[in-house]
């Protein structure tokens, strides 16, 4: 149980996908000028990665044993597939639910978040449980620093600043001073 | 032609400073100046060899599937990658990690073959692919080299500074990718922004 923990809190603000390992970069710059947007965003992040977890675990137990070179290959067709088939089936079964996540969920699937959770998880040596937890705590962590990011740029909208700075750069520098924020969280575990 | 298509790559679209693509190793594995440049040789490699293929099979690629069928052809060339790496540099392999693996969803390369070598025949997708990785390369190497020399006071692992440098390590952690490129970034709006300003006048007087 306190693995759990562990692992959960681990991905979750110490070893922040987004703000640590730079992965998921491309919506974490592009999708969050608005906070609602990129709140939902990181629902459909959570949704995702819980699939791609199960997925991964169920290759690496049954499929990549007999045929390691394949891993990639698999790895990503079968996660966007499988994302294809839980769309349908959200769509079917909980519109409210299908209507929320919207349009990210395609878009999500070729997000290198994803494949890196499917990555680091097999690295990592992880089971069942543990996979799913690491995808929650891995997703929890991206919709944390897209929320963060999102709320910020909503307050600098109304502020004079020169265009020159204005777009990504901004975004970057804003990004950074989060990232260095979030770097007092290794402190976490350092003392157990 | 093919000179053009190649030096767009280089500047004006550069993959990084001006189309924000393929942020993810850019920022992730350039806390030196040597793993930026492996990692920029791999993604070379990577572009080039896919590009080359889509551009020759573009015409028996179904349109209904070519998405897959791009990402199935940019996976193979990836494990090739990571294999040779891990056969004949296991230390640089161990430092990038499964950042070589990821190189599959730098959005750069899906880009590049939907944009144009799924339009255009071998030697200008040829020509296209290396000037975008060149440009790829040319930026990571940008990143890595000012992390490396602020963040550790070398670069290629040869110190610069001498003894009395203080290393701002903060540069060689994770922020310092953040402000490396968000500087760089300004730094490159503003060459932009003069060189525009330059022409206008011109044509003013």
């Amino acid at each position: 149980m306190e693995n759990l923990i562990w692992i959960f809190v681990s991905a979750l603000l110490v070893n922040n996908f987004t703000l640590s390992y730079f992965l998921g970069l491309c919506p974490f710059l592009g999708v969050t000028s608005r906070l609602e947007t990129a709140f939902r965003l990181g629902l459909a992040n959570i949704f995702v990665m819980v699939i791609t977890a199960i997925c991964s675990y169920a290759l690496n137990t049954w499929v990549l044993p007999y045929a390691p070179y394949l891993r990639l290959i698999t790895f990503i067709i079968v996660i966007a597939s499988s994302v294809q088939f839980v769309e349908m089936a959200v769509k079917k079964l909980s519109p409210e639910l299908f209507k929320a996540l919207g349009i990210f969920l395609p878009l999500i699937t070729t997000n290198c978040a994803i494949l890196g959770l499917a990555l680091f998880a097999t690295n990592k040596g992880y089971g069942f449980v543990e996979g799913i937890v690491y995808a929650l705590g891995a997703g929890g962590g991206v919709t944390l620093a897209l929320a963060l990011l999102a709320s910020i740029r909503e307050e600098t909208r109304l502020m004079d600043i020169p265009d020159l700075v204005k777009g990504t750069a901004l975004n970057l520098i804003i990004a950074g001073i989060i990232s260095m924020a979030f770097m007092g969280f290794a402190g976490l575990f350092s003392a157990t | 032609m093919s000179a053009e298509e190649f030096l767009k790559g280089l500047w004006k679209e550069n993959p990084v400073f001006v189309a924000v693509l393929g942020m993810c190793p850019a920022l992730a594995v350039t806390n030196s100046a040597i793993n930026a440049l492996a990692m920029g040789l791999a993604t070379t490699f990577v572009l080039v060899s896919s590009s080359l293929l889509v551009s020759l099979f573009r015409n028996i690629i179904p349109k209904q599937v070519r998405i897959t069928a791009y990402i199935v052809i940019i996976a193979t060339f990836v494990t090739v990658v990571d294999f040779l790496l891990a056969a004949y540099t296991p230390v640089v392999h161990k430092e990038l990690g499964a950042f070589i693996a990821l190189i599959v969803v730098n959005c750069l390369i899906l880009g590049r073959q939907e944009a144009f070598a799924s339009k255009n025949r071998a030697g200008l997708a040829l020509a296209d692919a290396l000037g975008m990785s060149f440009g790829f390369t040319f930026a990571l190497l940008c990143i890595g080299v000012i992390r490396e020399v602020l963040g550790n006071g070398s670069l290629f692992g040869i110190g610069v500074f001498g003894e009395g440098y203080e290393p701002w390590v903060i540069m060689i952690l994770p922020p310092g990718g953040f402000f490396a490129l968000g500087f760089l970034l300004l730094a490159f709006n503003g060459v932009t922004e003069r060189r525009k300003n330059k022409a206008k006048l011109k044509d003013l007087n």
